[in-house]
């Protein structure tokens, strides 16, 4: 049976993380399941949690009112889903869903800060992590506004 | 050089706005052949002259193909074009992809919008030729689900053995089930052999800059990225300079070219 230290560990986000540091998570994190369609987190909803996608597909998106929801990224096997955890108010400011059956490591946000400002190592090592991730959807979303396809 | 009389034998709706024409010369087979990446001129009578890319396959001899996507009075001219219709080719013209360097080696295919029209003909190549290469990765972005090309030869493709096809948009709908974000966040999930691989890169320019330093992160060799660029092509034989790009004539030097060789030019502002 695999361990939630083992998934975790394994997972691309947490690569070469000190194992100390993948032990100190292992408290913060269950192991989840959405069913296709299923709503993981909505628009201003308290941002408690953050994911490890296992399997599945996960569009994040803008709701529209009166109109359907606008699809700004979809998120697969071994990516990260949600960083509004991290930084107060603890909002979410867009919501996701699961477009397909979707296995995921939750982590606890409030039980991981906790962690991160006992100990600092990990906070920094959580931090740089995350800041890739933020430093690349920030570079896609830049892209996608540019509007490349555009005829000029 | 004298165009010569084309017919056209087939017109295809790919998207909203682009076409797929299928030509054979009016005097019958000719046995013409291209080299893919290579463009034609084609000249539709009493509007002018295009420099469209040859987007068939490079084995069905006699005949030639050619995706256009309708932005201006001769693109629009041309894609209203019917069954029958004359229309006059100049070519082909210009450096091909590297098939030869690209045997025996991974081919990684990386296209924006309509840039998967003159890399259709590798593809094709290396669908055809299939013991003569390595793996095949396609990664194709386009502005939304409607604006993908060939979407059913696509997926035809993605069956082929050792062969990868990861299509991604950068708005979809509820309708569209498959990958939403720009083309370069595709490398995630493509599964490369850097150093085994030859890319080809075509799409806006300001995709392909984004693409190679993707490519290069991934420990590509810039003598390993080919490019294929696209400037205002008139005479297609490097005689008026209208398609001057620095100290290179893309309709004759190009337009496919070595990452390498364009590196520091598209770096340039004011170029």
């Amino acid at each position: 049976m695999e361990t939630l230290e083992r998934i975790i560990s394994e997972h691309p986000f947490f690569a070469d993380l000190d194992r100390a540091f993948t032990a100190l998570m292992v408290g913060c994190a269950s192991n989840v399941r959405f069913k296709k369609g299923d709503y993981i987190f909505r628009e201003g909803d308290p941002a408690d949690t953050f994911y490890l996608i296992r399997e599945g597909q996960v569009s994040v998106e803008v709701f529209a009112p009166q109109h359907e929801p606008i699809i700004v990224a979809t998120l697969e096997e071994g990516e990260i889903l949600g960083w509004s955890w991290l930084l107060a108010p603890y909002q979410w400011k867009h919501q996701a869903r699961a477009r397909d059956n979707v296995r995921a490591i939750a982590l606890d946000g409030k039980c991981l800060r906790n962690k991160c400002d006992q100990n600092h190592d990990l906070g920094y090592e959580i931090l740089k992590r995350f800041a890739r991730i933020i430093e690349q959807r920030l570079e896609s979303t830049r892209l996608q506004l540019i509007d490349v396809y555009a005829a000029r | 050089m004298v165009p010569q009389a084309y017919v056209i034998r087939n017109v295809a709706k790919e998207t909203p706005d682009t076409f797929t024409l299928k030509l054979t010369p009016e005097s019958g087979s000719d046995g013409s052949t291209f080299q893919p990446g290579q463009f034609s001129m084609l000249w539709v009578f009493g509007v002018g002259e295009l420099p469209i890319s040859i987007s068939g396959d490079p084995s069905e001899k006699g005949q030639l193909v050619y995706t256009v996507r309708s932005v201006g009075q001769a693109t629009n001219a041309l894609v209203t074009h019917a069954v029958g219709d004359g229309v006059g080719v100049r070519g082909p013209f210009g450096t091909g992809w590297p098939i030869e360097a690209a045997r025996g080696r991974d081919v990684i295919i990386v296209a924006g919008g309509i840039g998967l029209a003159p890399l259709r003909p590798v593809i094709y190549e290396v669908l055809n030729h299939r013991r003569d290469y390595g793996r095949l990765v396609v990664l194709y972005g386009a502005r939304s689900p409607r604006d993908l090309l060939y979407r059913k030869e696509m997926t035809a493709w993605s069956r082929q053995r050792e062969t990868q096809v990861l299509v991604t948009v950068d708005y979809g709908g509820m309708s569209w089930h498959g990958h939403v974000g720009v083309v370069t966040t595709l490398f995630k999930y493509a599964r490369l052999k850097p150093t085994r691989s030859v890319a080809m890169v075509c799409g806006p320019e300001i995709m392909m800059r984004f693409v190679t330093r993707e490519l290069e992160s991934h420990g590509l060799s810039r003598n390993d990225i080919y490019l294929s660029m696209e400037r205002n092509m008139k005479c297609a034989v490097g005689f008026c300079g209208h398609c001057q790009y620095g100290p290179h004539f893309i309709c004759k030097e190009g337009p496919v070219f070595p990452y390498e060789r364009l590196k520091p030019l598209l770096d340039k502002y004011e170029l």
